[in-house]
């Protein structure tokens, strides 16, 4: 059996998902397909069982925040890779950000744990299904998801750096 | 190097005169056992400063005690975040009289380069700082001057400090309470 | 998990149960860990970790600064071999800007990177050996990474946190004292290195010790995303300087060491091994380095020399727009991976045109398999336990970023 590549792959994730394969590119090499995202779960499980294309292995979960994207706001990335085919992908599903809810895929990694609450942590990404969706990295009273673009960088309450000597009022980036 | 200058004596046949202060100080010094509190890259550093090149022995300093209650220096090499910095208080407060605490890196000094929303811009903000040792990270030889003037700190402590209404205040401005033997409540 | 384990857990009375803390503060958790474990006795029923006590926020750091202001944050990743990480995130920008990079290039940077790994796998075989009790093995590694550390300086000017090279190469070429410094070191650290190694690899306390401590079968390991030595101690041979070649690998021979049951024991062989390929790979790469310059023609993002800048005035306006941040990059995303110490170190990084990253995520090994840590090491005694932690290589600024 040879090696699929990025056609290969894109022909069957299109035939067996049709319309919910709702875009997609090639990138540096890499193929990037978005979904609806309700149906990432079955479409990286449907990946993981088939035969050929046999994706084995989670690379990363990332979130991106993109404010001006209405309706779009927070994209969840997939990083898959097959070690069979010697392939990578990407698939990514957008959220808006009124309904951030997106299902867990602890059931087929189990290294998904710690990736989907490590973007919970970040975005406030909700992943439905997950054993034990709480903070990691941050502390467990913070009220914030610090990665969002609205939100500076330094410590709100310091007291030795004057914004107006770096060129910023108060909270803009 | 390491090597501390004459205590003033008068010397006789078979005994010798001096302080009983200047004599614990030089034993303090000599022996001092560190805890080191290494979180980062810095603690990478101190490793290889404990090591046979820059070697701390020479300095009575090779017994690592990671338990506070058994350590004189309280050395922090390392970022501390926000969410370290109760557990770094808390053992800074186990930590018996007399103590000192040795900052290493900028991380610990100020911060460094990461003026972001989880780290703690400076471990003065929580407990009172003895020596500063800026770097990122600082070479051995900066750490081991450190630890020298740690050393010149020790010996000219007063064994009284813990009883003197200065160190109360100074603890008091850190939120640190301390009983009439100076330890920690 | 095997059948004697599960009767542990299964014999275990929950009136004789303790909840003990191992960490934050601990002699042997090189880094701040803390682990919350329930001991039936000395064998442990469950444990519970808590991350994040040195979160630096580097993802959010990086969307602030230009991408040559990067390197020097990537350092403070996988401390202990910060060339590696360096090394990786050049590539990225040089991937996402396609630049071809010169072949004399790709062979200095895999010089130092199997450098950065020697050091690694150096510091941790040695922290094993601390706490199964044995100092002595510390000292004499420790003297070897001082040759790698003035190697180190000889080329960046830092010992441990490097800020290694540049967008498009390395900021000077190997100078005479790095020819003879290297030379010396190929020929002195095998000799070194055996004598390390006879301390520990044969000794049969180390062996007992190590032996059943910690293991993990290869589908666990694959399913939690394990790479790196630790996945090759499992049995799997994933590399990614094999699988994905970058700078030239492609060229040198080497071989994938792996080991049996991924058990403590099976690590450290992995690693000792490695050490050697690794020195293989530099001999290798010394031996036939090609000739040319040591930097790529990239005036939009290598700074011109000095020289050029005070007498010239193209070299200037490149000057001024490479320190303003005023270079155009292109729009897009890109994912690249290098073997770090410990394992696939990945940049996805997405770019918006602009001078800093809009997004800028790190595929950090270490985060990525300490969550299997309560997995491996249920069942066993805290003193496994222990030595578990010591050799699955957690490095406090990689697990936590």
């Amino acid at each position: 059996m040879e090696k699929q590549n990025n056609q290969e792959y894109l022909t069957a994730v299109q035939a067996a998902f049709g319309a919910d394969v709702l875009a997609h590119e090639e990138a540096f090499g890499m193929l990037n397909i978005e979904m609806t995202p309700s149906r990432i779960h079955d479409a990286i499980q449907w990946l993981q069982q088939h035969q050929d294309l046999s994706v084995n292995y989670l690379t990363n979960i990332a979130g991106v925040h993109y404010p001006e994207a209405v309706g779009r706001e927070f994209a969840v990335v997939y990083q898959l890779h097959s070690w069979k085919n010697n392939l990578r992908l990407r698939i990514k599903g957008f959220l808006p950000k009124e309904n951030l809810h997106i299902a867990t895929i602890t059931d087929l990694f189990a290294g998904a744990n710690w990736m989907e609450r490590e973007t919970y942590d970040f975005f406030g990404i909700i992943f439905d299904g997950h054993p034990d969706l709480r903070r990691i990295l941050n502390m467990d009273d913070m009220d914030y998801f610090p990665m969002r673009k609205e939100y500076v960088l330094e410590d709100a309450t310091r007291e030795d750096k004057d914004d107006r000597f770096f060129g910023r009022n108060n909270n803009e980036l | 190097m390491g090597k501390i200058e004459d205590l003033e004596t008068i010397n006789g046949e078979g005994y010798q005169l001096t302080n009983l202060d200047k004599a614990i100080a030089l034993a303090r010094a000599n022996s001092v056992w560190p805890l080191p509190f290494a979180t980062s890259c810095c603690g990478i550093e101190f490793m290889a400063t404990m090591g046979s090149a820059y070697d701390l022995s020479r300095f009575g300093m090779e017994r690592m005690s990671f338990t506070p209650r058994q350590a004189d220096l309280l050395i922090v090499a390392g970022t501390i975040s926000k969410k370290l910095g109760p557990v770094l208080k808390r053992v800074y407060e186990q930590m018996a009289e007399p103590k000192w605490v040795l900052s290493v890196g900028a991380c610990a000094c100020s911060g460094g380069i990461f003026d972001t929303y989880s780290v703690l811009q400076g471990i003065d903000r929580i407990i009172p700082v003895d020596v500063y040792v800026p770097g990122c990270p600082p070479r051995p030889e900066q750490i081991i001057e450190g630890v020298m003037n740690i050393h010149e700190l020790v010996k000219k402590e007063s064994n009284r400090r813990r009883y003197s209404e200065e160190y109360k205040h100074l603890l008091g401005t850190y939120q640190i309470e301390i009983d009439q033997h100076g330890e920690a409540k | 998990m095997s059948q004697e384990i599960k009767d542990i857990l299964q014999a275990a009375d929950p009136a004789n149960v303790a909840t003990i803390n191992f960490g934050p503060t601990h002699p042997s958790t090189h880094g701040i860990f803390q682990n919350i474990l329930k001991v039936d006795g000395e064998k442990i029923i469950s444990s519970e970790q808590t991350v994040g006590y040195i979160h630096r926020a580097f993802e959010k750091l990086a969307e602030r600064r230009p991408y040559n202001q990067i390197t020097p944050i990537t350092d403070r990743l996988n401390y202990c071999s910060s060339p590696i990480n360096n090394i990786g995130w050049e590539m990225t920008v040089e991937k996402l800007i396609g630049v071809d990079i010169p072949k004399r290039v790709q062979y200095m940077r895999v010089i130092i990177m199997e450098l950065a790994r020697i050091a690694d796998h150096l510091i941790c075989n040695s922290v094993i050996g601390v706490d199964a009790g044995a100092l002595t093995s510390f000292f004499y590694p420790f003297s070897e990474r001082e040759k790698i550390y003035e190697l180190y300086e000889e080329m960046s000017g830092a010992r441990l946190t490097t800020n290694m090279g540049r967008i498009g190469g390395f900021e000077r070429d190997f100078t005479p004292v790095f020819h003879q410094k290297l030379q010396s070191f190929l020929k002195t650290f095998p000799k070194a290195f055996e004598e390390f190694d006879s301390m520990l690899a044969r000794n049969r306390i180390f062996m007992d010790r190590t032996k059943g401590a910690g293991p993990i079968s290869a589908e666990r390991a694959l399913s939690y995303s394990f790479s790196g030595p630790n996945l090759r101690a499992a049995g799997v041979d994933y590399d990614v300087r094999v699988m994905s070649p970058y700078s030239s690998y492609e060229d040198f021979d080497f071989i994938i060491p792996v080991g049996v049951n991924g058990d403590t024991y099976d690590r450290f062989m992995v690693r000792q091994e490695e050490i050697r390929q690794s020195l293989r790979i530099i001999e290798q790469a010394y031996k036939n380095l090609p000739e040319g310059d040591y930097k790529a023609d990239l005036p939009d993002f290598y700074l011109p020399a000095k020289s050029d800048v005070y007498n010239n005035m193209e070299a200037l306006i490149y000057h001024f727009k490479i320190v303003m941040g005023e270079t155009e990059l292109p729009v897009g995303e890109v994912y690249h991976a290098v073997e770090g110490g410990n394992g696939e170190l990945g940049y996805y990084l997405i770019s918006d045109g602009g001078r800093t990253p809009y997004r800028l995520q790190f595929r950090r090994p270490c985060f990525i398999y300490y969550q299997a840590y309560p997995e491996m090491i249920k069942g066993l005694p805290i003193s496994d336990a222990v030595l578990t932690l010591s050799s699955i290589n957690v490095i406090a600024g990689e697990l936590d970023a």
